[in-house]
């Protein structure tokens, strides 16, 4: 039983650790099945974090800050579609210049407003996104009500409860608007005529161009979409991970999300098992340490690397050929 | 070429005038950064008292990766800053390469005591007595018999910490289960508070329900766990009770600030040599004030004052980590 409640508690944080990777990687596979490359999803969530924590920071509410990030992570996405589709540049170099960019300004701007170090101030009350209780979930409130720890009652608890309280309740509303983006992007992407238009345009452009769609409409939108997702990415972590922004607390979750995008070939269902997985190694390595196995120790160190080490091998190994989208990284050019 | 020889004659003296008149301290911060509420901020309120009270200036930097420590000292020392302040044990390395070549500089090296180098004033603090006192208030303080102990990099610095924390625990309750975990192994470590988020919740499920952070900035997001999931934490380096009122239990107090000051102070008369702050010197203590009032009961606080006289004059012995690389109350 001991084992059993271990187990929910390690994939309960699992899911809060792959939320962020799971909405980066979902805005990369917008932008990137339109043919834009983006690797500017780490200064976007950056950004996106800083002006969510200081907005909330400013005006007490996480909701203007949620729409504050998104804004800020939107102005972002807008510099990378201007500078790869309308002017044609190098996808690559703009993503490099937009993550520089988002490193450096948010440290500047939130010492020349704060001057707290390059941190905004700790964010309480509604400054921050509360957990959200289901019904009948052992909380915290059940644990004052009778006087008795959370992970008392949960022993007492029988396993559909316990999933139930630990694994499926006490997320911020933001996880399940991350989980739920996963059924919606695969609809929207297969099942719409939107969506169709999007996969194309990454294909082959020029199709999409002769039957009078355009393409630099397209292209522009699914752009959008990928700036709205790292925005809530980065509200999540500044402000319901965490309380409060923190310089380069991303910490690489958006090429880490990248990666995802890759394992996953640019599908959201595989996409959301890929930043599962990621979230899990995240998750074990955190909780135990050194790990005993009968008289052989393996060390913090190896338990530190296994995530990048399990990506390296899964990558080299398993996945097979990964074939990005056709179009991926050309802007298109009407004529000649 | 006679204007060339002036303007480098011009500069020769400005330069050479900088060097005498200017004799200001430097500071120079380690990797957590000048506001980590901890170990850093405690050198700045120091540094700042002193300016404060005597109107002088000092320059400092925070360095942003490991090439620029040696680089900092060095550019300080040139420009003729005097005494030289360092923070955190990752500068002795540095300081042994560089304090040689300016025999006329004063350092002072906070964290560092065990350098052979004339020049440099060497600080420690006695940082297992005044963790040995916190651990006995978290052992009271635990209804369910587990404490916890978040530490930043894995190093023998923090393990030292973990040790006396661990002692002072099981001196209250010798069945008392100690639960440490290390943020990490690199200096990314002191500044991650997503991961001390997690180490927390690690830990409370595990069951401790006070958690002791010994980690710089990350020790910000253990704190703020703690908070929310309404259980005790325990402050370090500076007094960190006011961050969440009501839910620190204290914080192990370790007078870098009074480190920093005395030595500005002293300016370029600085005395060198090895120096341990204690719980006998004021060095390390416990932080009472109004924001943990109401957890500290009468009982604590006696329990707590005891332990520190009996360990100043020699009644109870806090073994240090360093003396044996190892520690009788806690497996790393």
């Amino acid at each position: 039983m001991d084992f059993f409640v271990t187990l929910i508690q390690v994939l309960d944080s699992t899911i809060r650790l792959s939320t962020p990777l799971l909405l980066a990687c979902l805005a990369g596979l917008y932008s990137e099945r339109a043919g834009i490359f983006d690797i500017g999803l780490e200064g976007k969530m950056l950004m996106s974090a800083f002006f969510s924590a200081a907005v909330a920071a400013a005006t007490g509410s996480v909701w203007l800050g949620l729409l504050a990030g998104i804004a800020a992570s939107l102005i972002l996405s807008g510099l990378h579609g201007m500078a790869s589709i309308t002017f044609r540049g190098n996808q690559l170099i703009s993503g490099v210049a937009i993550n520089f960019l988002a490193a450096g300004l948010t440290v500047l701007v939130a010492q020349s407003w704060f001057q707290q170090g390059g941190r905004t101030p700790s964010l309480f009350g509604g400054g921050r996104f509360e957990s959200a209780e289901f019904p009948y979930a052992i909380g915290p409130e059940d644990a004052e009500l009778t006087g008795r720890s959370v992970s008392d009652l949960m022993s007492d608890a029988n396993v559909v409860h316990i999933v139930y309280s630990e694994l499926l309740s006490g997320h911020s509303i933001l996880v399940y608007v991350a989980f739920l983006m996963v059924p919606a992007t695969w609809w929207i992407l297969y099942r719409t005529r939107f969506g169709l238009r999007l996969r194309a345009v990454g294909e082959n452009p020029a199709a999409v161009d002769t039957a009078g769609v355009s393409v630099v409409g397209l292209r522009y939108a699914a752009v959008a979409i990928c700036g709205v997702l790292c925005g809530i990415a980065g509200a999540y972590l500044a402000t319901a991970l965490q309380a409060g922004f923190v310089k380069d607390m991303t910490a690489g979750r958006g090429f880490i999300a990248l990666a995802a995008l890759i394992f996953a070939k640019w599908r959201p269902w595989h996409a959301m098992w890929a930043c599962l997985l990621f979230g899990l190694l995240q998750a074990v390595a955190l909780r135990f340490q050194n790990i005993d196995l009968g008289g052989v120790v393996i060390p913090v160190q190896v338990m530190d690397a296994l995530p990048y080490i399990l990506t390296v091998v899964i990558l080299a190994g398993f996945v097979g050929k990964a074939i990005p989208p056709q179009a991926g990284g050309d802007p298109y050019i009407k004529e000649r | 070429m006679t204007l060339m020889k002036s303007l480098m004659g011009a500069a020769a003296a400005v330069a050479l005038t900088a060097g005498a008149a200017f004799a200001e301290p430097a500071l120079i911060f380690d990797l957590g950064g000048k506001f980590d509420k901890s170990f850093n901020e405690a050198a700045y309120n120091g540094a700042q008292r002193w300016a404060n009270e005597t109107g002088g200036k000092y320059r400092e930097i925070e360095i942003q990766s490991e090439a620029q420590r040696e680089q900092a000292l060095r550019r300080f020392a040139e420009s003729g800053a005097n005494p030289i302040i360092t923070m955190g044990f990752g500068m002795a390395d540095p300081l042994s390469a560089v304090a040689g070549d300016y025999p006329e500089t004063k350092f002072v090296a906070v964290d560092v005591n065990w350098l052979d180098i004339p020049n440099i004033r060497q600080i420690g603090f006695a940082e297992h007595e005044g963790s040995y006192l916190v651990g006995m208030m978290a052992a009271m303080a635990s209804k369910s018999g587990t404490v916890g102990f978040i530490g930043g990099m894995d190093i023998p610095l923090i393990r030292h910490f973990g040790c006396g924390y661990a002692q002072g625990a099981k001196a209250v309750n010798p069945d008392i289960n100690v639960v440490a975990n290390m943020t990490g192994t690199t200096p990314a470590a002191w500044n991650d508070p997503v991961k001390g988020s997690e180490l927390t919740k690690a830990q409370i499920s595990q069951g401790a329900d006070v958690i002791y952070a010994a980690a710089g900035g990350t020790g910000v997001g253990v704190l703020q766990t703690a908070a929310d999931e309404g259980i005790l934490s325990i402050g370090v380096d500076s007094n960190q009770n006011h961050l969440h009122p009501g839910k620190v239990l204290t914080s192990m107090l370790k007078r870098v600030d009074v480190a920093v000051y005395d030595a500005m102070k002293a300016g370029d008369a600085v005395e060198t040599g090895v120096f341990t702050m204690g719980l006998a010197e004021e060095g390390v203590g416990v932080a009472m004030d109004d924001n943990n009032k109401e957890l500290v009961s009468v009982r604590m606080n006696d329990a707590v004052e005891e332990a520190r006289k009996a360990i100043i004059n020699g009644d109870i012995t806090v073994v240090s980590y360093y003396e044996n690389d190892s520690c009788p109350a806690l497996q790393f």
